[in-house]
């Protein structure tokens, strides 16, 4: 059926995340699993931005300011303290219905700050509200204008993390505490916690790949698709483009906070480069090479890039690796590196040149 | 009170201040205007122009003296222009849009890191052209560097020669051409190909030589080419993209916002001001201030 | 009432009035073709019908709802499908994924129950693909249904063009130049699939350069010239009309 054929590469993506985590155990390598959770939270920006650009066929290149938003909001509403205005009438309302926690900071004081999942909400909602009000003047634009316009979106947030004493100025926050999202399941970077959260990583992205997956082989994936193929007709077949657009924008923007929000407390806190445009570049970067329209591709794209850069691997020219592809592959392949099918190539090229003499039989 | 209050010569300090920034970002949106002109294509690499103009010359001062320095960096910046485009564009076919986005901003980012590691991180700037950093002439009571003064009138001389070419010389002419119509353009034997090659050895040029003018008050480093490079863009298109004389007006309103918005807003959201700008032009009126929505109602934004 | 009612519509783009107070109307169950030279503003005038251009003045009624204003999609929905001059189909997507596009307005999965692929919607998706397929049968190329349809042979875009239009169910179907760039046997083909379809009760106003085409399956003829109707008759009568014949023939003889 074809809903094997589709699942069918998830389990075996869920056995390689099984086996590689045992490949680390016995080998001794498991610090690698460090940077395998943190590809695998950017590899959840990268998919949602892989839907948005293959198959909406709208460039973002804004998309590390939804990923701020969401780790800023969670960052700071889960470490800021609220017991000086603990008299307020919501902050007392919010204590009581158990939304805010009582802890003690690194030197023993008190703090009163909100419940993860609560921040985790409010960071996720905001990002999507945010979206789908810049989502409606912005998606009218086409090409240079829309990519202009979410690069400027990206900007401001990045302008505002930089500039705003909340979220730290250039230091961003730290000490952003752990996450419990079940009893004994916590996002947290302490070191006994590692296997755990490479697990939880790499389940929070097949989720969300089962979900995209789903998504793009819908009706609404269908109706998505044809607006790239030729919006035109999309409208003509009755698929108001517009609204669908802005779905998909929401969804990406969404996933991109949900990241931003893993990701800080995974870190235990954000920094302002976060929010960079460099940042946003590369997310459509990761897109590009895996093919736009290849959600696989923009995953295991994201995966190696994301690990071999977090690795350190290229150095002080990470930036320059990433412009390098950029050009590469949109000069020589435009189709991303996975859809070069060599032996095809090949193929094609043989049949130009069969094709050329039997063109003189055909007269 | 928190801000200095406004006098005479504040305001004249803060005006010419304005059109000094202003005249630069209308020559970078100049640089934008005559490429999107010829191609189509909005070169995101258009701020490291600038950049590059301006470091090239000062390491040049080190061998030379400062006039042949720049000279020397216009032409090795317009070279360079000339390679990107035959390296990354000449030979594409009918690129979409969205490759050549991401095409030019690779290229922004390559140079940015080509910068980078030949210079380093640290600030540079050209000597000034007259006297020093307090040397000052008193105009309307306002004391005003006349490294100002250059700034004003070279980048003015650039406008104006630039409108004299595309008017009155027959390569000039060709170009305009291209622009309008470039399949019939190039019916009428005029090499398309060229044309583009020359317009990105143009915006280099441009971009190079205010690059260097504006060293001596604004500095130099590898990484300001983004931020002009975006707010050349939202001067480009206030003025209504491809519209040369409208983005001066425009870049001298959008400088003047930001010399005086010093006075209400903090330092560190200045930088937000154009950007802010961008996305309500985008929003409200993407055919520019000074476009006619008749005629944009026929394009595609 | 007719079908579709046209009245005093204009639109002009600048100096140039490429639609000039033509009104006309199409009665259902009838093929009406839209002729003229190029440049008539035959397929300004579909803009205009499908939404895709705003009009100046005057009204479009389908059905006795006043549709100009509304957006394509809007007026898709109330049953007015097309086809496209220089086809437009949806690349990168199969020939069956474009005809199952057409069958967007008659099924309603939303966008949680896709992402979740709730049970509900099973059912749906395999009526959508059955449906699709009978259509893409119907023009005779479902055999290319799992082909991407940049892939196709240009009579094969125009079969899937067909079958996607006519996949929405719609009660009125424009045709922007059917028969452009066929042989005359594709064009014969055409004609008899064109009267097919106006046999399973579908409306047809089409704009057709194709003479022998347009006199042989027409009820009715609009012609334009210059953004103006000029004539509209029964295709026996614009053959005999000397206005017709002077634009066509051109205008030494004024």
């Amino acid at each position: 059926m074809d809903l094997w054929k589709r699942y069918i590469p998830v389990l075996f993506l869920l056995a390689l995340v099984v086996a590689v985590q045992l490949i680390t155990h016995f080998t001794e390598t498991s610090y690698y699993l460090t940077q395998l959770t943190m590809s695998a939270y950017y590899s959840v920006v990268v998919i949602g931005l892989c839907v948005l650009m293959g198959y909406g066929g709208q460039i973002s290149l804004g998309h590390a300011g939804f990923f701020a938003i969401g780790g800023y909001l969670a960052g700071a509403l889960t470490t800021h303290s609220l017991l000086p205005i603990k008299s307020h009438g919501l902050v007392a309302f919010l204590h009581k219905i158990g939304l805010l926690v009582a802890s003690k900071d690194l030197y023993g004081g008190d703090l009163l700050t909100v419940e993860p999942w609560a921040a985790c909400i409010v960071a996720v909602f905001t990002a999507g509200i945010i979206a789908l009000a810049i989502g409606g003047p912005v998606l009218k634009l086409k090409g240079h204008y829309l990519a202009m316009a979410t690069l400027g979106f990206g900007i401001i947030i990045f302008r505002i993390a930089l500039a705003s004493a909340y979220f730290g100025e250039a230091d961003g926050i730290s000490g952003v505490p752990s996450f419990k999202l079940l009893p004994g399941l916590e996002v947290s970077g302490s070191f006994g916690a590692r296997v755990l959260n490479y697990y939880i990583a790499w389940m929070v992205v097949i989720m969300g790949i089962i979900l995209l997956l789903n998504l793009i082989h819908s009706r609404v994936g269908r109706a998505l698709r044809s607006i790239h193929g030729a919006e035109e007709a999309a409208n003509a077949m009755g698929v108001n483009t517009a609204r669908y657009k802005l779905y998909i924008f929401v969804l990406s923007a969404v996933f991109a906070a949900l990241a931003g929000v893993l990701v800080t407390h995974y870190n235990g806190g954000i920094g302002p480069s976060e929010a960079g445009v460099m940042k946003s570049v590369r997310y459509v970067a990761i897109v590009a090479v895996g093919g736009m329209a290849n959600l696989w591709g923009a995953l295991i794209m994201g995966i190696v890039l994301n690990f071999l850069s977090l690795r350190g691997v290229f150095g002080s020219y990470d930036d320059a690796v990433f412009g390098v592809i950029l050009i590469v592959i949109m000069l020589f392949a435009p189709e991303g590196i996975l859809n070069i099918n060599p032996w095809q190539r090949l193929k094609s090229l043989f049949s130009l040149l069969a094709a050329k003499p039997g063109e003189n039989t055909t007269e | 009170m928190q801000y200095l209050r406004m006098t005479p010569e504040l305001f004249i300090q803060y005006l010419f201040a304005g059109i000094t920034y202003g005249i630069i970002y209308a020559i970078v949106a100049i640089g934008f205007n005559i490429i999107y002109n010829t191609t189509g294509i909005i070169n995101f690499a258009q701020g490291e122009f600038v950049m590059l103009g301006g470091m090239t010359a000062i390491t040049m001062t080190a061998f030379m003296p400062m006039p042949l320095a720049i000279a020397v960096a216009v032409l090795i910046t317009m070279v360079i222009g000339a390679l990107i485009e035959m390296v990354f564009i000449r030979w594409l076919e009918s690129p979409s849009v969205l490759r050549m986005i991401i095409i030019t901003i690779g290229i922004s980012i390559l140079a940015r890191e080509a910068a980078l590691h030949t210079w380093g991180e640290s600030v540079r700037a050209l000597p000034y052209f007259i006297g020093n950093e307090v040397t000052s002439v008193t105009i309307l009571g306002a004391k005003i560097s006349p490294q100002v003064l250059w700034v004003i009138g070279v980048c003015s001389l650039m406008v104006a020669g630039l409108s004299l070419f595309f008017k009155f010389t027959s390569l000039g002419r060709e170009m305009r051409a291209c622009a309008a119509n470039r399949r019939a353009a190039t019916l009428c034997g005029i090499n398309a190909k060229n044309m583009v090659t020359l317009s990105f050895v143009l915006s280099a040029g441009i971009g190079a030589v205010a690059g260097c003018v504006m060293s001596p008050i604004t500095y130099s480093d590898y990484e300001m080419g983004p931020n002009l490079a975006i707010k050349g863009f939202t001067v480009a298109i206030l003025g209504g993209l491809g519209n040369s004389l409208a983005a001066v007006a425009a870049g001298l309103l959008l400088g003047i916002i930001e010399a005086f918005s010093v006075s209400v807003l903090p330092l560190a959201f200045q930088d937000a001001i154009a950007t802010s700008i961008l996305l309500l032009i985008l929003f409200v009126r993407p055919h520019g201030l000074f476009g006619s929505s008749e005629a944009a109602g026929l394009k595609e934004f | 009432m007719a079908l579709l009612e046209i009245d005093n519509l204009n639109r002009h783009f600048g100096g140039l009035h490429a639609v000039n107070n033509v009104s006309f109307s199409v009665e259902q169950g009838m093929i009406k073709a839209v002729i003229g030279p190029n440049g008539a503003g035959k397929t300004t005038l579909f803009n205009l019908i499908a939404g895709n251009l705003p009009a100046n003045s005057g009204t479009v009624n389908f059905n006795s709802t006043k549709i100009n204003g509304r957006k394509p999609y809007q007026i898709a929905r109330l049953g007015i499908s097309r086809t496209y001059q220089n086809i437009k189909l949806f690349h990168g997507m199969t020939a069956l994924e474009n005809v199952m596009l057409g069958r967007h307005i008659r099924s309603k999965a939303g966008f949680m129950a896709g992402m979740l692929n709730l049970p509900w919607t099973w059912p749906e998706e395999k009526q959508i693909k059955d449906r699709s397929m009978e259509y893409l049968d119907l023009l005779g190329v479902a055999d290319c249904a799992d082909i991407e349809v940049s892939n196709l042979a240009f009579g094969q875009q125009r079969g899937v063009e067909f079958a996607r239009a006519l996949a929405t169910e719609p009660t009125l179907l424009l045709l922007d130049e059917p028969a452009a760039g066929l042989n005359i046997y594709e064009t014969a083909e055409i004609g008899r699939l064109i009267s097919k379809i106006r046999e399973s009760g579908i409306t047809i106003l089409l704009v057709e350069h194709d003479m022998s085409l347009v006199m042989d399956i027409s009820d009715e003829i609009v012609v334009l010239s210059f953004g103006e109707k000029i004539a509209e008759d029964l295709p026996h009568n614009i053959q005999q009309n000397e206005e017709v014949i002077r634009i066509y023939l051109g205008y030494e003889d004024v």
